[in-house]
């Protein structure tokens, strides 16, 4: 009952026949583009069946030709009359640059959209510390249960994994060292490594990035997405304000468990590196105690304890800042987070570094 | 006969744990035929909808699409009947990162691949006029039309095949009045044209009296009754009548007869 849609021409009619339609249309297209015969007339009688694409295949050659359709039943004239009605040219998309304007274009378009991150990053810091200031005058408007759901998501739940991630850690750190001061003897020497760098450094550090890879992101898409179901509009015209009541928390649970969580890193990286000292060096834990407690000044833990509220509010206020920005669709809540957590850790890094001087500076060596 | 029923339902039932959506249902939608489905909120009219496209898996019951059970396909055939129905979600439920005219090129893309990619632009662009877009709708992205007109580039998307059945989650809902109409005019001549099969789920008094041959009421977690609007109202069933003959019903009757 199906044939493949097909045409025959008879002098200056062209007869269709069979199934006109996007399954049965074949190479049909392109055999009529082939036609330069004049054509005055297209006969429609014997097709089987006509769909919007068969139609709209046999209007554009009767343009062409300038030809008369005939031989329609009323079905189809109808259809043929809305395809007709729906023929304007194809909207193409802008014109595309040329290859070497097109990378200038990107490189222009991307440093301006970092500067204005930048901006950006900096406004929403300090629309957050106004929200924190406003939070303060009126403490009814603190958000107490979301804050302490927070203190859960971003502090609690992370410990299992921070722990063993600092566990190994503690170990690599410890089994490196001791290999490279073995050959000069100092083998003791491993566990001043281990305790100082853990304490000033790679405690707080990994602690951040861990945090801002598991929280950082988790923030960003989360306002991304209340952002796209209109959620945050919804907030704002019932009078509550987003920043406080979703930035707030978050910051505050990042700038308050991210201390926690970077002692809690070194403790275990010092207990791993311990462990190591003990299995592969034989040096008892009770003498490593001791050790460590010789050799590592307090101010090695403040430096840590200092720096690891301000990268915990870099991590929150970049999370919060991207998930505000996504406007339009699912791919920019991607995009958004992704750039969230690479803007988290790469701020921690360079501030990592600015202290460093800084406490090398007033002293703390 | 049973070439006549495009879609057989029987003794469908769908649960989402404990909360039992449909028990015993059973539908069948005719061939050429527009059936609107028509219940309240929370009825479950969008779940029948996925268990008939195989979006959702019924707990019980037999489905079959042109006569071929769902329930047993193999991925081939599952593709070859897919092949044959449009639907149009609720919300439109556009690819976000396609242009208009790209979602409309991705069934055609699909399925036809060796399509001219000249033709190709062209279908996208007159089934988009066709759903009532301009046609500088084309290029742009999802994210910068309105809600009404991404309900429009949805159905563009669904018509893109010229199906045979079509299933629509209430097309009408969030279009002005204009636009609504003409939805109507196009689906009805659509049907007529093609032959088109309509699963319609819809709020829309309006569209029922203007285009529906036969209208199923969804209550009880079953169908509870199929037919005209004149043999619906006939059953003296409450929730019907207070459907069909609140102000808003009267109102779409006496558009309906003003209109011919």
């Amino acid at each position: 009952m199906t044939a493949m849609a097909d045409f025959q021409i008879d002098g200056s009619v062209l007869r269709f026949s069979g199934d006109v339609s996007l399954a049965h249309i074949g190479d049909l297209p392109e055999r009529l583009n082939a036609v330069d015969s004049p054509i005055e007339s297209i006969d429609l009688s014997s097709t089987q069946r006509l769909d919007t694409v068969g139609a709209w295949v046999i209007h554009r050659f009767a343009e062409q030709h300038q030809a008369r359709i005939e031989g329609l039943e009323p079905d189809q004239e109808h259809l043929m009359a809305q395809v007709v009605k729906a023929d304007q040219p194809v909207v193409k998309p802008r014109n595309e640059l040329p290859p070497f304007l097109r990378v200038l274009d990107e490189i222009g378009e991307a440093t301006a959209t970092a500067l204005k991150t930048l901006v950006g990053l900096l406004g929403f810091m300090g629309a957050t510390v106004l929200a924190f200031l406003n939070v303060l005058r009126h403490p009814s408007r603190f958000r107490f249960n979301a804050t302490v759901q927070r203190f859960e998501v971003v502090g609690v739940s992370a410990l299992g994994i921070i722990g063993l991630m600092s566990f190994l850690i503690g170990i690599v750190i410890a089994q490196q060292g001791a290999v490279q001061l073995r050959q000069f003897g100092a083998e003791a020497l491993t566990i001043n490594l281990v305790g100082r760098i853990t304490l000033r450094e790679l405690g707080v550090l990994m602690t951040a990035i861990m945090v801002a890879g598991r929280s950082g992101s988790a923030f960003a898409a989360q306002l991304g997405t209340m952002k796209l179901t209109e959620e945050i509009d919804a907030m704002r015209t019932i009078g509550v304000s987003p920043m406080e009541a979703l930035v707030v928390p978050r910051t505050l649970a990042a700038v308050l468990m991210m201390p926690l969580l970077g002692f809690y890193a070194s403790v275990i990286a010092i207990i791993g590196g311990g462990v190591l000292c003990w299995v592969s060096l034989g040096i008892p834990p009770v003498t490593f105690v001791q050790r460590l407690h010789e050799v590592v000044p307090i101010t090695d833990l403040y430096v840590g304890l200092v720096k690891a509220p301000v990268f915990g509010a870099i991590i929150a206020i970049a999370g919060c800042f991207q998930g505000m920005q996504v406007e339009a669709d699912a791919e920019q809540v991607g995009n958004r987070t992704t750039s969230a957590v690479v803007q988290a850790i790469f701020l921690v890094i360079v501030l990592d570094a600015f202290f460093a001087v800084f406490f090398t500076w007033i002293g703390w060596i | 006969m049973s070439d006549d029923i495009v879609i057989s339902v029987r003794g469908l039932k769908n649960a989402f744990g404990e909360q039992v959506v449909h028990e015993n249902l059973d539908l069948d939608v005719h061939r050429g035929e527009i059936l609107g489905v028509v219940g309240g909120s929370g009825t479950g009219k969008s779940v029948l909808m996925r268990s008939i496209i195989g979006l959702q898996p019924p707990v019980e019951g037999e489905i079959s699409v042109f006569g071929e059970p769902m329930a047993h396909l193999s991925e081939s055939e599952a593709l070859e009947i897919r092949k044959r129905w449009g639907v149009l979600f609720q919300g439109g439920a556009l690819f976000s990162t396609l242009t208009v005219a790209e979602n409309v090129q991705v069934p055609l893309r699909e399925f036809y691949p060796k399509l001219d990619l000249a033709l190709m632009d062209e279908i996208a662009a007159y089934k988009i006029i066709m759903a009532g877009l301009p046609a500088d709708a084309g290029p742009k992205f999802p994210a910068e039309l309105s809600g009404g007109m991404k309900k429009r580039a949805g159905i563009a998307r669904a018509l893109a095949l010229d199906p045979e059945l079509l299933f629509l989650d209430e097309p009408t809902a969030g279009l002005d009045p204009i636009g609504a109409a003409g939805f109507d005019e196009l689906t009805k001549s659509l049907q007529k044209t093609l032959g088109l099969t309509v699963f319609l789920i819809t709020h829309d008094l309006d569209t029922l009296y203007a285009i529906c041959d036969r209208v199923a009421v969804l209550a009880d977690k079953r169908v509870i009754a199929v037919g005209t609007i004149d043999e619906l109202l006939a059953l003296d069933h409450p929730w019907i009548e207070q459907y069909f003959k609140g102000p808003r019903g009267r109102a779409a009757v006496a558009a309906a007869h003003a209109g011919g």
